[in-house]
C-alpha cells in the first residue's frame, strides 16, 4: 500500500502554482495566447484603432503574408482598404468585452445561487434545480434569437442572455459541491457555534468550491465566446459599425472567392483562443484536484499509465 | 503424477511514478490435479499480482518480466494471444478478489454465465442458457431459472461470489486461482463457501491454488503451501510439516501471532516492523530487517528458495537453527 | 417502466409549459404587440384594427385562453411575407432539420464510439493523444467559420461539392459535417472518458478470464457500461443541436426550421417565429423522453430507480 501513497506524498509537497504551469508545455502556450489576445484587447484599439477604420482605396483586398504596403498589411487588406490585422486587435476587444462580463455575470449569480441553494436544502433547492433544467433544456441560440427580436440587438442585451442561458451551469456545479460540503463536520461545528448562514457560506463553502467553478467558468469562456461570434455572424449579434470576430467573418463571406483572408483570420483568431482556453481549463481541472495533481509532475508520457 | 502447473522463477514489474519496482520476484511453485496449494502471505506482498500474471491479467501497468508458467508441461506466457484466449477457462481459471464489482452490473446474470460456453463451445444463446441454470444449481444458488434473469446488484455478495465461482468453473478448468474468495463475506458465508470449493475441486479434479491471508483456511483447506514475503516465495512443503516446524523464520512469526489473527494492514505482533515499500527492498535477504536471526551474510547474499528437509523449500540462510529447536 | 414514464413526462413537462408561456408574455408584456407582429412601417389604423381582431384589447387572463387554444390547434396566424398560415410554413421547414439533424447525430455517434473507444483502448497512445487533440479543437470550433472554409476549399477552390442546395449527396456533404463538428469532439471526449473507466473495471478483467476476444470485450462489455453516459451528453447535444441548425442552414441555404428562424427575424414575421420556436419546444420536448427511455432500457437499475 506504501507504493500507491507515494504520488500522494509528492503532490503534498506543494509543487508551487508556476512550477506545475511550467511542466505542462501545452497549458503554458495556451496561457501565452490568451495572455496575447488580452493585451491586444486592452491596448490594441488605442495604439490602432484609428487603423482600424481608416480606408485606403488604394490598397484594397490586399493579400496577406507581404510587407509592401506596411506592416499594417500584414495580414491583408478588406475591401474598403482597411487593414484586417488591426480590425482583428480592435475587434477582440468587443469579443472579450462581451463574453468576459457574460461570464463573470453568470460566474457569480449562479455560484452564490448554488451554494445558497447547496447549504439550504429542501425547498430551495430543488425549486432551483427544476429552474436550471428549464433554462438549460432551451437552446441557448434560440433563447438569444427570441430576446434579441423582441429587444434590439445591443452589447448589453447580448451580454444579458449569454449570462442567463449560462447561470445553469454554474448554479448546478456550485449547488453539488456545497450540498456536500454542508453535511461536513467543519460546517457543522460553525453552525452549533452559531455562525449566520451566509458567514458560513463565505468562509467555508466558498473557498471550497471557487476553484472547481473556476474551471467550469474558463470552459465555459468558449461556449460564450462561440455564441456571440454565432450570434454577430448571423446579424442578429454585434451590429457594425463595432468590429467583432463573428462580424468579420460574416463580413469576409460576402468577398470570399476574392479575398478569402478577411474571413479566415477571424475564424483562426476564434478557433485559437477557444481551445486555449479549453486546454487551460483541463489542465486547471487536474491542477485543482488534489489526488489527480502528481499526475502533473510526471511527463506527459507516462501521466495516464498510472492508476491512482 | 506429474504437476499440471509449474510455475517456475516468475518475476512481475509495476511502473509507478517513482520508477519500475519488482512487485513479484522469483516466485516458483507447483501443483498437482485434485490439490490445493495455499499462496500465503501478508496483503501487498504480491499474491494477487502473481495470480493475475499466471492468467495473463495484469493491469497495463504490471507486466511479466521473467519466468515461465507450465501448463501440462508448456510454456502459457509465451503462446500467441489467441491460443491463450482458448486456454482461458479451460485450462487456466480465476475468481478475482473483488467480488462485488467483478460481474458486469448492466448484464443478467444469466448472460454472463452463459458467455464461456458461448465462446468456448460455441452453443447457442438458448443451449448456452441452459448451461448457466445448471450452473447456477450447482453452486447452490436457489430458484436458479427464474434468478437468472436478475442483475448482479439484486444478488448479496455471498451469492456474488458463488456466481462468480460458477463462472470460473464453468469449462471444468484444469487449475483454478481463486484470490481471497471469502474476505468480503461474514463467517457463516465464508464456511460455505470454502465448503463449495472443496467439492468442485474433488469433482472436477482440479488443482485449486487458494490464496489467502488467513492461517486457519490454509490450515483446513490446503494440502501445500507456499508462504510469500515481499513479493517472493519464503517457504514452501505440506501444510502439516510446515504449520509444525516452520524454517523460515518470517513463517514462525506469523504462526506465533495466532490466535491474534493477521488482519489486513496489521502489523504482526510478533515480527517488529512492517513489510518493506517496494521502492526500499533491503539487500540480501529482504526479511533481515524484521529477523531475529538475520547475521552478515543475510545483508550480502540473497537466500535462495532451496531444498530445506524432505519435500520442502525455504529460502533462508539459517533454516537449520529453526529446524534444530 | 410505465410508471417511470410517466414520472419523466410529468418532469419535462415543465419546460414545455414554461417557453408557451414566455412566449406569450414576451408577445403581450413587451410594449405593444402591434410592434412584434406588424412591420415598423405599419400605420396607426392598421395597429388599431389589428389589436381589435386578435382580442389584444381584452383582459391578460382572456387572452391567455385564447392564445392556449391558438397554439393547441396549431394556429399561429399568417405569415407576414408569405400570407400561408405560419404553422404550415413551419411544418414545411421542419422535415428538412429533421433529416439534418437526424444524418448528423447517427454520424456523430457511429464516429466518436469508433474514434472514442479507438483513444480509450491505449491510454495514452499516440492514437489516444492525436484523438485528444482532435476532438479538443473540434468541440471548441466555430460551426459558421468551419462551414465557409469548407465551402472555400471543397466548393471554392476544389469544386467538388455544391455551396448550397439539398438534391444529391454531394450537397449533404458540407451541411453535416459543419452540423456535426462540435457534437463530434464533445461525444469523443465524453466516449474516451467513460471508456477508459469501463475497460479498467474489474468485470472487463472477468470478461477476458472466460476467454472472451478483444473485440467482445471492448464492444460487448466495455461499450455497453459507457453507452448511458454517453447517451446522456449525446440527448444535450442533440437539443444544442438546434443553435448549429440555425447556423449550418443559413450558410448553406437548407430550408429548414433554422434558416426559416433567422429569415422571420431579419423580416419581423413574429408569427412564424413563434411557430417554429414552439414546434422545436415540443421536439425537444418529446426526444427527452425518447432519450430517458432508451437510458432505462440500456441500465436496469435506473429503470428500478436504484442507485447503484
Ligand atoms: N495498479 C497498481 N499500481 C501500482 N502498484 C500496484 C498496483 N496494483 C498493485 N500494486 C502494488 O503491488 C504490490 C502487490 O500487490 P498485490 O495486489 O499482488 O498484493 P496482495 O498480496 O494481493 O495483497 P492483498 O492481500 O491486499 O490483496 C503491492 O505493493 C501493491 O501496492
Ligand atoms: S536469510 Fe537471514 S535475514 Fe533472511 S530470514 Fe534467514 S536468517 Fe533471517
Ligand atoms: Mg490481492
Amino acid at each position: 500500500m506504501t507504493l500507491v501513497e507515494t504520488p500522494a506524498a509528492i503532490a503534498a509537497r506543494r509543487t508551487s502554482w508556476w512550477r506545475l504551469l511550467l511542466r505542462d508545455k501545452f497549458a503554458c502556450v495556451a496561457v501565452v495566447i490568451l495572455l496575447l489576445v488580452a493585451v491586444s484587447a486592452v491596448v490594441g484599439p488605442v495604439l490602432l484603432g484609428d487603423l482600424a477604420v481608416k480606408q485606403n482605396l488604394r490598397a484594397v483586398n490586399r493579400p496577406p503574408f507581404s510587407l509592401d504596403d506596411g506592416w499594417a498589411f500584414a495580414l491583408g487588406s478588406d475591401s474598403l482598404g482597411r487593414s484586417v490585422l488591426a480590425r482583428l486587435v480592435v475587434a477582440s476587444r468587443t469579443t472579450l468585452s462581451v463574453a468576459i462580463p457574460a461570464v463573470l455575470i453568470s460566474l457569480v449569480v449562479g455560484s452564490i445561487w448554488g451554494m445558497w441553494a447547496g447549504y439550504h436544502r429542501g425547498r430551495r433547492e430543488s425549486v432551483s434545480m427544476r429552474i436550471a433544467d428549464v433554462i438549460l433544456s432551451f437552446p441557448s441560440l434560440l433563447l438569444a434569437v427570441v430576446v434579441l427580436y423582441v429587444f434590439s440587438p445591443s452589447a448589453l442585451n447580448i451580454i444579458l442572455v449569454l449570462a442567463i442561458a449560462r447561470i445553469p451551469i454554474y448554479l448546478r456545479a456550485a449547488r453539488a459541491e456545497s450540498a456536500e460540503l454542508q453535511s461536513r463536520l467543519f460546517v457543522d461545528a460553525a453552525r452549533t457555534f452559531g455562525a449566520k448562514s451566509w458567514a458560513i457560506i463565505a468562509r467555508h463553502v466558498a473557498p471550497t468550491v471557487l476553484p472547481t467553478l473556476f474551471t467550469v467558468a474558463t470552459l465555459d469562456f468558449c461556449f460564450v465566446m462561440l455564441t456571440e461570434s454565432s450570434l454577430s455572424f448571423l446579424g442578429i449579434g454585434i451590429q457594425p459599425p463595432d468590429m467583432s470576430w463573428g462580424l468579420m467573418v460574416a463580413q469576409g463571406r460576402q468577398v470570399l472567392q476574392s479575398a478569402w483572408w478577411i474571413a479566415v483570420f477571424p475564424g483562426l483568431a476564434i478557433v485559437v483562443t477557444t481551445v486555449s482556453a479549453t486546454v487551460l481549463a483541463s489542465w486547471a481541472r487536474l491542477a485543482m484536484d488534489p489526488g489527480q495533481r502528481w499526475r502533473l509532475t510526471l511527463p506527459r508520457s507516462r501521466r495516464k499509465e498510472v492508476k491512482p | 503424477m506429474n504437476p499440471v502447473l509449474e510455475v517456475d522463477r516468475l518475476a512481475v514489474d509495476i511502473r509507478t511514478p517513482a520508477g519500475t519496482v519488482r512487485a513479484v520476484r522469483e516466485v516458483s511453485f507447483s501443483v498437482r490435479s485434485g490439490e490445493t496449494l495455499a499462496l500465503l502471505g501478508e496483503s501487498g506482498c504480491g499474491k494477487s499480482m502473481t495470480a493475475q500474471a499466471i492468467v495473463g491479467l495484469l493491469d497495463p501497468v504490471a507486466h511479466v518480466a521473467g519466468g515461465e508458467v507450465r501448463l501440462d508441461g508448456t510454456d502459457v506466457l509465451t503462446l500467441p494471444p489467441a491460443q491463450r484466449r482458448r486456454l482461458a477457462g479451460p485450462g487456466l481459471s480465476i475468481v478475482f478478489q473483488d467480488a462485488l464489482t467483478a460481474l458486469n452490473p448492466i448484464q443478467t446474470v444469466g448472460a454472463q454465465l452463459a458467455e464461456p460456453f458461448r465462446i468456448h463451445e460455441r452453443l447457442s444463446r438458448r443451449a448456452a442458457r441452459e448451461r448457466a441454470v445448471e450452473l447456477m444449481e450447482r453452486v447452490g444458488i436457489p430458484e436458479p431459472r427464474a434468478r437468472a434473469g436478475a442483475y448482479p446488484h439484486q444478488f448479496s455478495g455471498g451469492m456474488r461470489q458463488r456466481l462468480l465461482i460458477a463462472l470460473a468453473v464453468a469449462l471444468h478448468p484444469k487449475v483454478l486461482l481463486a484470490d481471497e474468495p471469502t474476505t468480503a463475506l461474514d463467517v457463516t458465508v465464508q464456511a460455505q463457501i470454502m465448503e463449495l470449493l472443496r467439492d468442485l475441486r474433488t469433482e472436477q479434479q482440479t488443482a485449486l491454488i487458494l490464496i489467502t491471508h488467513d492461517l486457519a483456511v490454509v490450515a483446513e483447506q490446503a494440502d501445500h503451501v507456499a508462504v510469500m514475503y515481499a513479493g517472493g516465495i519464503v517457504e514452501t512443503g505440506r501444510v502439516a510439516d510446515v504449520f509444525a516446524k516452520p524454517r523460515h523464520p518470517y513463517t514462525r512469526g506469523l504462526l506465533d501471532s495466532v490466535p491474534g489473527e493477521v488482519a489486513r494492514g496489521t502489523n504482526l505482533k510478533s515480527i517488529p516492523g512492517s513489510p518493506p515499500d517496494l521502492h526500499a527492498v533491503p539487500s540480501g535477504c529482504a526479511f533481515r530487517t524484521r529477523c531475529p536471526l538475520a547475521t552478515d551474510v543475510c545483508a550480502e547474499q540473497r537466500p535462495p528458495l532451496a531444498e530445506a528437509g524432505q519435500g520442502r523449500m525455504s529460502a533462508c540462510h539459517h533454516w537449520k537453527e529453526l529446524a534444530d529447536d | 417502466m410505465l410508471t417511470f414514464l410517466r414520472r419523466r413526462i410529468t418532469s419535462s413537462a415543465i419546460p414545455l409549459v414554461v417557453v408557451i408561456l414566455g412566449v406569450f408574455c414576451l408577445a403581450r408584456l413587451t410594449g405593444d404587440p402591434a410592434n412584434l407582429y406588424l412591420p415598423l412601417s405599419a400605420t396607426p389604423e392598421m395597429r388599431a384594427e389589428f389589436a381589435a381582431r386578435h382580442g389584444f384589447d381584452q383582459p391578460l387572463l382572456v387572452q391567455f385562453g385564447d392564445y392556449l387554444a391558438q397554439v393547441v390547434r396549431l394556429d399561429f396566424g399568417e405569415s407576414l411575407r408569405t400570407a400561408e398560415p405560419a404553422a404550415t410554413a413551419v411544418l414545411r421547414a421542419f422535415p428538412a432539420t429533421l433529416q439534418l439533424a437526424g444524418a448528423t447525430m447517427i454520424l456523430a455517434i457511429l464516429g466518436a464510439v469508433v474514434v472514442g473507444s479507438w483513444a480509450a483502448y491505449r491510454p495514452n497512445s499516440v492514437a489516444d493523444r492525436v484523438a485528444s487533440f482532435t476532438s479538443t479543437t473540434a468541440a471548441s470550433m466555430p460551426d459558421f467559420w468551419f462551414a465557409i472554409m469548407g465551402v472555400l476549399v471543397f466548393a471554392v477552390a476544389l469544386g467538388w461539392l455544391p455551396t448550397s442546395g439539398t438534391v444529391g449527396a454531394a450537397a449533404w456533404v458540407l451541411p453535416v459535417l459543419t452540423l456535426l463538428i462540435r457534437p463530434f469532439g464533445v461525444l469523443v471526449q465524453v466516449v474516451r472518458g467513460a471508456m477508459v473507466s469501463a475497460l479498467s473495471a474489474p468485470y472487463i478483467k472477468v470478461a477476458r478470464s472466460k476467454g472472451a476476444g478483444e473485440v467482445r470485450v471492448v464492444f460487448g462489455h466495455a461499450l455497453r457500461n459507457a453507452a448511458p453516459p454517453a447517451l446522456t451528453v449525446a440527448g444535450d447535444l442533440t437539443v444544442g443541436l438546434v443553435n448549429g441548425a440555425v447556423v449550418v442552414e443559413t450558410i448553406f441555404g437548407w430550408p429548414g426550421i433554422g434558416k426559416l428562424m433567422i429569415t422571420s427575424i431579419l423580416q419581423r414575421d413574429f408569427a412564424v417565429l413563434q411557430a417554429a420556436v414552439l414546434v422545436t419546444a415540443v421536439t425537444i420536448f418529446a426526444l427527452n423522453i425518447v432519450i430517458d427511455a432508451c437510458y432505462a432500457l440500456l441500465d436496469s437499475r435506473v429503470r428500478q430507480g436504484v442507485t447503484a
